[in-house]
């Protein structure tokens, strides 16, 4: 049995019955799972590897559409609406809701280009609305300062940190509601690490926040809320530090406690 | 034991490496001792002199380099769309299940022997190009379209393989961000396979450039230059397969053997440029 426990605070996100199935699997990966998301707050997906908690994070923004045959089962509500319905509007829906990935992806193009690419994919032109916005979203990923003065070089000349930094001024820059996190700073330093986990709980001013992490510790660092996955289930779904200090379930207890992973 | 038999095996390896260098020095030495007949009789003139009349011992290499690169010219200019849309379909829309069984016929079609190529662009693409252009269908045009589709999946195939490279997560990023599939092609994919693809091109250009029995069949070795596209013509390779069983005096000779030398300066540059940018492009991956 699950341990789930239901939010005070206004739902930005809500999981219902969700499932699915990866292309050509026989069993699915993600089996009945209801979760709440709360809004301008930060869920942490914890779990072994393989437990399903990628999956439910790309569910999201529907990043499994991109590859055919994979399947959804229940229902992800956000603003009043099924966004796992056939007719959703996937451009739509990842302009609201923004990923980072596992490593930085500067994309190859100038810094700026980088940070103005999402604005422009929505037809933006105006030179100087995508100036301002670019500026005002280094800003908000705090690495303004560290690269105004070369906004015209290439993006892969910054260094891992600065990269992950430039993605996230990326993603905020087309103002998105929900930023997903997919364990951002497993390839960074400590040192980058740490700046990555304190801009993320600087976001939550903005947007409501989904990371998934294979660290413990991070999850406990930055996060409101924290669901445990094991084996396709969520096992416990509740605040940071009830999980951490009192996790009702055996499994749990385990995992934090480090007898397995 | 084992110890002599490094020694010798590195020994052996190294002088087959060297052995290659001066393999490429002893062309390049005997190309030009035996040029020197008609460099000394032409001096410069030779490349820029427009009439090849053997039985005055009157040779000029114009219409042949003309030929050379103008149908070349013509093979990229309906090779490279084409190629470029191949590689698009192969490596970004096409469904698994059409993916390797074309991406296998494509890297078959790079594998046919050129004559093959020659024989059927004289039996087929001379009569339609006769009825379709006019002229007497061997000419300029279908020595290009036929040098077009010999290269086709050659640059094809490696321009997909370029665009495999780019990685998942970098395209997964700007779809993230609210990008179509065109989007992701154009602002994504193509600039990080720039490098491969322009050098793949660039190789194939080599190719065509010195592909003989593909245009021998369909050119005409005619040394003649014509703003007529549908009008015989030849190239330096064509004139070389053509002539040198009846290159009866030495100037004709030594002519022929100074068209070769051209040839092999122009390839020269073309690889070393190709190289340069596959070179770069390999800086790039690691």
């Amino acid at each position: 049995m699950a341990t789930i426990i239901d939010i005070t605070e206004e739902k930005e996100l809500e999981v219902k019955n969700f499932e699915f199935t990866y292309a050509g699997a026989d069993a699915p990966s993600i089996k009945t799972l209801n979760m709440p998301i709360a809004k301008n707050s930060i869920t942490a997906l914890i779990g072994p590897s393989g437990c399903g908690k990628t999956t439910l994070l790309r569910a999201f923004n529907r990043m499994h559409d991109l590859y055919p045959g994979n399947k959804y089962n229940g229902e992800i509500l956000f603003k009043n609406r099924n966004i796992l319905a056939d007719r959703e509007d996937l451009i739509k829906l990842r302009i609201q809701i923004g990923m980072i990935f596992q490593k930085p992806t500067a994309f190859p193009m100038s810094i700026f280009d980088n940070v103005a690419y999402g604005m422009r994919l929505q037809g933006i032109k105006n030179k100087t609305e995508l100036q301002d916005r670019v500026e005002k979203a280094l800003k908000d990923a705090a690495i303004f300062k560290e690269v105004k003065e070369r906004l015209k070089h290439d993006a892969n000349g910054l260094s891992g940190g600065q990269q992950q930094r430039l993605c996230i001024a990326r993603a905020i820059a087309v103002e998105p509601e929900v930023l997903l996190f997919d364990e951002p700073t497993s390839a960074l330093d400590p040192i980058s690490t740490a700046g990555i986990e304190e801009l993320i709980v600087e976001l939550k001013e903005k947007v409501s926040i989904v990371i998934v992490t294979h660290n413990m510790q991070q999850a406990a660092r930055v996060s409101d809320y924290t669901g445990f996955m094991y084996l396709g289930e969520l096992i416990e779904f509740g605040r940071t530090e009830d999980i951490f200090v009192t996790p009702k379930e055996r499994l749990t207890e385990e995992y934090i406690t480090g007898k397995f992973g | 034991m084992s110890v002599i038999i490094d020694k010798i095996f590195s020994f052996a390896t190294k002088y087959i490496a060297i052995a290659i260098l001066f393999l490429v020095a002893w062309i390049f030495t005997v190309l030009f001792q035996h040029s020197l007949d008609a460099m000394e009789a032409f001096g410069f003139d030779f490349i820029t002199e427009t009439k090849w009349a053997p039985n005055l011992e009157k040779f000029g290499a114009l219409p042949a380099i003309y030929g050379s690169i103008v149908s070349t010219f013509l093979a990229m200019l309906l090779a490279v769309p084409l190629a470029i849309g191949v590689a698009i379909f192969l490596s970004e829309l096409a469904p698994a299940k059409l993916k390797s069984p074309v991406g296998v016929s494509i890297e078959l079609l790079a594998a046919i022997p050129s004559v093959i190529y020659g024989m059927w662009g004289l039996f087929y693409f001379v009569p339609i190009v006769r009825d379709v252009f006019g002229g007497i269908g061997i000419s300029m045009l279908t020595a290009g379209i036929v040098l077009s589709i010999m290269i086709l999946p050659f640059m094809a195939a490696v321009t997909r393989d370029a665009m495999n490279t780019t990685p998942d997560i970098l395209k997964e990023s700007a779809y993230a961000l609210g990008g179509t599939k065109w989007d992701i092609i154009k602002d994504i994919v193509i600039p990080y396979a720039k490098a491969g693809i322009i050098g793949s091109f660039i190789l194939a250009l080599g190719r065509a450039i010195g592909e003989t029995m593909a245009v021998t069949f369909v050119m005409g070795n005619v040394h003649q230059i014509s703003t007529n596209l549908t009008a015989p013509a030849t190239s330096i390779p064509v004139t070389l397969a053509n002539e040198f069983t009846e290159a009866d005096t030495s100037l004709y000779y030594s002519s022929l053997f100074e068209l070769s030398l051209i040839l092999l300066v122009i390839s020269f540059t073309i690889i070393s440029i190709a190289k340069f940018y596959f070179l770069r492009n390999k800086r790039l991956a690691s």
